[in-house]
């Protein structure tokens, strides 16, 4: 049976991008430890709204993991303390009776707040839009031995595509980039054969969006890695590197 | 030219670059080398050096090298700031997976460049630039052995080319394998052995030149003569 936990909760208000945040303070009381974080910030909302206050506002929707919607950086982790867990999977029996728990929004100038720990991200929409897509038009669907994919590459391209696109890589980098959604991106199609025709294009196409959009230079620290609700390797970041100098070496 | 306006193509430079420094210092390690076992002879190899043609052209493509190498790491430094945004996270905290090293190779850098300007001044001055200038230094601009001898007979040097190597070793203990990494010759299985290559290489370049400062110090040079 897990015990209940009293805590300092902090957290970012923000009233839109041009804003000026700051933090406000809550103390928590007798959170059950198998309330989930998401759980426990609606708790904190029905008491402000209860008291005729104004709800903190967070992103959030399917809440088993899989939609990348929940975000928040949590005491200095993106989606909090644990890894390979979104927000939304973190339970509140990580944290200590009496922890002070700081709940910011991802601070990359490419997702701008919207307000308090809510942020645009619709940025990754658009690198998506440039190029991570096939336009090869397959017909039905084929026999499953007329087009052979070898087992290994399958399996890495389906862990490529279990990236739910939730901004966590973005948000844990210092140089504010997001080589490794777009790697991923590139990587689940770069390993079929589907996805071969584009892919230099789709590579060259995605990397020149992301520049565009205000994302920084991979250094390869692998906080993304680290960080990532997925488990996204860097082994993507240099598949993409090497789509993109191959492809700019071809032109 | 995607090698300036995109975020892959500068940091391909700053591989490349960086490559050809790590080949640079192997080249430095094994002339310094030289003078372990004797002094006639790494005289011998100052001299065949000195201002001749062929090592001042050498000069100048390093100084190129390590110019594009500086100049890009500013610019990428200022590129990942703004992408930052400005406002700063208030609690950070780094994982066990982050290495120090390569959250501060800036920083690193800077101290290396320093440590750099210092080394020019001790050595390259007195030699290369000495010969072409046509100035005349107390030792000789060929008797690069009586110049090490002296320079390392002040603690003041010792201490800040120990502290110099041990900042290069901390910047390419991260720059070997994220060289790799960026031209994508990299992978699940080829990250690891990077990683494992990088260090051992490194540490084995970086080693030799503290002992051979050390061998200075200690008067254990030119064992064969």
């Amino acid at each position: 049976m897990d015990t209940n936990i009293s805590f300092t909760l902090k957290v970012w208000r923000q009233n839109g991008p041009k804003e000026k945040g700051h933090f406000d303070t809550f103390e928590m009381k007798d959170i059950p430890g198998d309330t989930s974080f998401l759980e426990m910030l609606d708790i904190l909302n029905e008491q402000l709204i209860e008291d005729n206050k104004e709800p903190f506002v967070f992103d959030h929707d399917c809440r088993e993991g899989i939609c990348g919607m929940c975000s928040l950086y949590v005491n200095g982790h993106p989606h909090g303390p644990a890894q390979g867990a979104t927000t939304c999977q973190l339970y509140m029996r990580r944290f200590k009776d009496g922890d002070v728990i700081t709940v910011e929004p991802w601070r990359s100038a490419a997702f701008p707040v919207i307000k308090d720990c809510m942020v645009d991200r619709s940025a990754f929409d658009k690198i998506i839009a440039a190029g991570g897509y096939t336009s090869v038009r397959t017909g039905q669907a084929q026999d499953a031995n007329a087009i052979l994919i070898p087992k290994e590459n399958a399996d890495e391209a389906m862990d490529c595509a279990t990236c739910i696109g939730c901004g966590a890589c973005v948000a844990a980098c210092k140089n504010g980039s997001a080589m490794l959604f777009v790697s991923s991106k590139v990587s689940q199609l770069a390993l079929l054969p589907q996805g071969r025709p584009e892919a230099a294009r789709r590579a060259k196409a995605m990397v020149a969006k992301m520049e565009e959009l205000g994302f920084g230079n991979c250094t390869n620290t692998r906080a993304c890695e680290a960080e990532c609700p997925k488990n996204e390797s860097i082994a993507n970041i240099a598949r993409l590197n090497r789509e993109f100098i191959k492809a700019k070496l071809a032109d | 030219m995607w090698l300036i306006n995109s975020p892959i193509g500068r940091k391909v430079v700053m591989s490349l670059t960086g490559i050809c420094l790590i080949l640079f210092l192997t080249f430095h390690l094994c002339m310094n080398a030289v003078a372990l076992f004797s002094g006639d002879a790494y005289n011998t190899v100052c001299a065949f050096l000195g201002s001749n043609w062929y090592a001042v052209i050498g000069t100048i493509g390093l100084a190129a090298l390590a110019c594009i190498h500086i100049v890009y790491a500013f610019m990428l430094t200022a590129q990942n700031l703004r992408a930052r945004g400005s406002e700063r996270y208030a609690v950070t905290s780094r994982r066990p997976e982050v290495s120090w090293a390569s959250q501060n190779m800036l920083v690193l850098g800077i101290i290396i460049v320093l440590g750099l300007g210092l080394h020019l001044f001790n050595f390259w001055y007195n030699m290369m630039f000495a010969e072409l200038a046509g100035i005349a230094t107390p030792i000789p601009p060929t008797h690069g052995y009586e110049l090490i001898q002296q320079t390392f007979s002040n603690p003041v040097f010792v201490v800040l080319y120990i502290i110099w190597l041990v900042a290069i070793w901390f910047h390419l203990s991260h720059g070997f394998w994220s060289a790799m990494q960026t031209l994508g010759i990299s992978g699940k299985i080829w990250l690891k052995r990077w990683q494992c290559i990088g260090l051992i290489y490194v540490s084995i370049l970086m080693i030799a030149f503290v002992v051979i400062v050390l061998a200075f110090v200690f008067g254990l040079t030119n064992l064969c003569a």
